[in-house]
């Protein structure tokens, strides 16, 4: 700092804001919104009045010690939670502005809006063509051959794995290396055109380059996509994502943009997890 | 939970060395004004020699920034720490530099007929080390508070600067015989004057550190 410049600064007040990019902005035009959820197995609550809005086309992850509720929080966004016996659900999830818990709504018709990738692949002992085709088929979202090989095949361009299958898409799915199996369940949840996917920890089987893969995929698909990933890898989460919610003991305790909850978080509790100091 | 307390352990080492820099810096400052006030060479000298110790510091400390970076990945305060630590250290090596210079001077001047006492430099050497030592306290401390009004007595070096400046002008003039060393003094005024600055880029990154708020270029 000059002699200059020193004189004309009040160090006491000043700072340098990014203007108009916080949280507040980022999540204002909500594509879902949680408002004062609870969530029940039997008479245990495993989550505590939640509320949370989560953007379109960008990527929020969860992140919090196992246990904390963050996979039982995405399984509850496609009502994945409801074929697990005596669970409740109390409060309101709003996708696109319908609540996904009130009556009549048609959970197959929500779960094609709301594809999901699990942690472990979980191909089907098909080929790897019947694998990306079967959402299609099961939802007669085709009318020809053609128009079925077409989306196949835009489906495993969208999940970056075309070029390394497509001399050998009538072969079965479980060659496929683990990091290629899981594309391939990401272009078969991508096949069916949900307007949000969920992924629980989607890389934590895979090795750093086929983790890498998906992580380039995640960032590509933010653009078409709302993605919400559940990851226990911290550097993971600052990588990929947009915005981070901090889930503890069934209680979100930060939701902020990455970069502000890497390097300035709110909470102490926050600091003290992506610290290391407990977890 | 062994792992976070090998950070911390790491941590702690890295302040150590920080405020050893720190104080290494602001001893040589002293000892170079001592060698020019009390007309010292030896002293002057002992600063040039001690100096490549002073550079090996701050690589350690860089090194050290480095592999916590790359082994442990800090986030949060600790990320800020380090991020803050790597930028103050060549700040306080080159507070150093600027001693070297003082003492180089000093080296020179002693060589020469002794011109009358400058009590302004002599302020503005008191001023500097002490500003130094209450930025390395506010951030031993983690205190943006204390670390906002150490850059707020910055005006009062570069006000001393000015007189200093002006004085030795005047005299140069109007004693033609001292200008040659008059100039050397400027230059030592200058100096001094530079590690105010470099003191405040020291208090902005405490600012950082503590508040996660960019201060720097602020106006």
């Amino acid at each position: 700092m000059s002699a200059q410049l020193s004189k004309s600064v009040d160090p006491s007040t000043a700072t340098i804001e990014r203007p108009d990019y916080s949280i507040e902005t980022i999540t204002s035009a909500a594509k879902i919104t949680v408002r004062h959820l609870n969530f029940y197995y039997g008479r245990v609550q495993a989550l505590f009045d939640i509320s949370l809005n989560i953007s379109e086309r960008i990527v929020t992850a969860f992140i919090g010690p196992s246990g904390c509720g963050k996979s039982t929080f995405l399984r509850i966004l496609n009502r994945m939670n409801d074929i697990i016996p005596a669970t409740r659900v109390e409060g309101e999830v709003l996708i696109d502005d319908q609540n996904i818990y009130a009556t009549g709504i048609d959970v197959v018709e929500l779960r094609r809006r709301v594809g999901m990738v699990f942690q472990k692949s979980n191909p089907f002992p098909k080929s790897i063509f019947d694998n990306v085709a079967y959402g299609l088929r099961i939802n007669r979202m085709t009318s020809s051959k053609r128009e079925l090989e077409g989306c196949v095949e835009q489906a495993l361009k969208d999940a970056a794995l075309w070029v390394e299958v497509k001399d050998r898409l009538k072969q079965s799915a479980l060659g496929l290396s683990g990091g290629q199996q899981q594309r391939l369940c990401i272009a078969r949840a991508l096949a069916i055109r949900p307007s949000i996917i969920l992924m629980d920890e989607p890389a934590s089987a895979l090795d750093p380059k086929a983790t890498s893969k998906i992580e380039e995929l995640i960032v590509e698909l933010k653009k078409q996509y709302t993605i919400v990933i559940v990851t226990h890898n911290m550097q993971q989460a600052a990588r990929v994502s947009d915005v981070t919610a901090f889930f503890l003991l069934g209680k979100l305790i930060e939701v902020n943009l990455t970069e502000k909850m890497f390097t300035n978080p709110d909470q102490k509790l926050t600091e003290d997890y992506i610290t290391g100091r407990f977890g | 939970m062994n792992q976070h307390r090998h950070l911390d352990d790491e941590l702690n080492s890295l302040r150590d060395r920080v405020l050893l820099l720190g104080g290494e810096a602001e001893a040589a400052l002293q000892k170079a004004m001592h060698s020019l006030m009390d007309r010292d060479s030896d002293l002057a000298r002992g600063v040039l020699n001690h100096d490549d110790a002073i550079d090996r510091i701050e690589v350690e400390i860089d090194r050290q920034c480095i592999d916590i970076i790359a082994l442990r990945q800090p986030a949060a305060r600790d990320l800020r720490f380090v991020i803050s630590v790597a930028k103050m250290a060549p700040v306080l090596e080159r507070i150093a530099d600027h001693a070297c210079n003082i003492a180089r001077a000093a080296i020179d001047l002693n060589n020469e007929p002794e011109l009358k006492q400058n009590i302004e430099l002599r302020q503005m050497a008191e001023q500097a080390s002490a500003m130094l030592r209450a930025a390395l306290d506010a951030f031993t401390s983690n205190d943006a508070l204390e670390a906002r009004e150490v850059i707020k007595r910055d005006i009062d070096i570069n006000e001393l600067y000015n007189r200093v400046f002006h004085n030795l002008i005047e005299r140069m003039v109007s004693e033609p015989s001292t200008a040659s060393r008059d100039a050397r003094l400027i230059f030592v005024a200058k100096h001094l004057e530079r590690i105010g600055d470099y003191v405040t880029d020291i208090c902005e990154l405490t600012v950082y550190m503590a508040e996660a708020a960019f201060i720097k270029h602020s106006n």
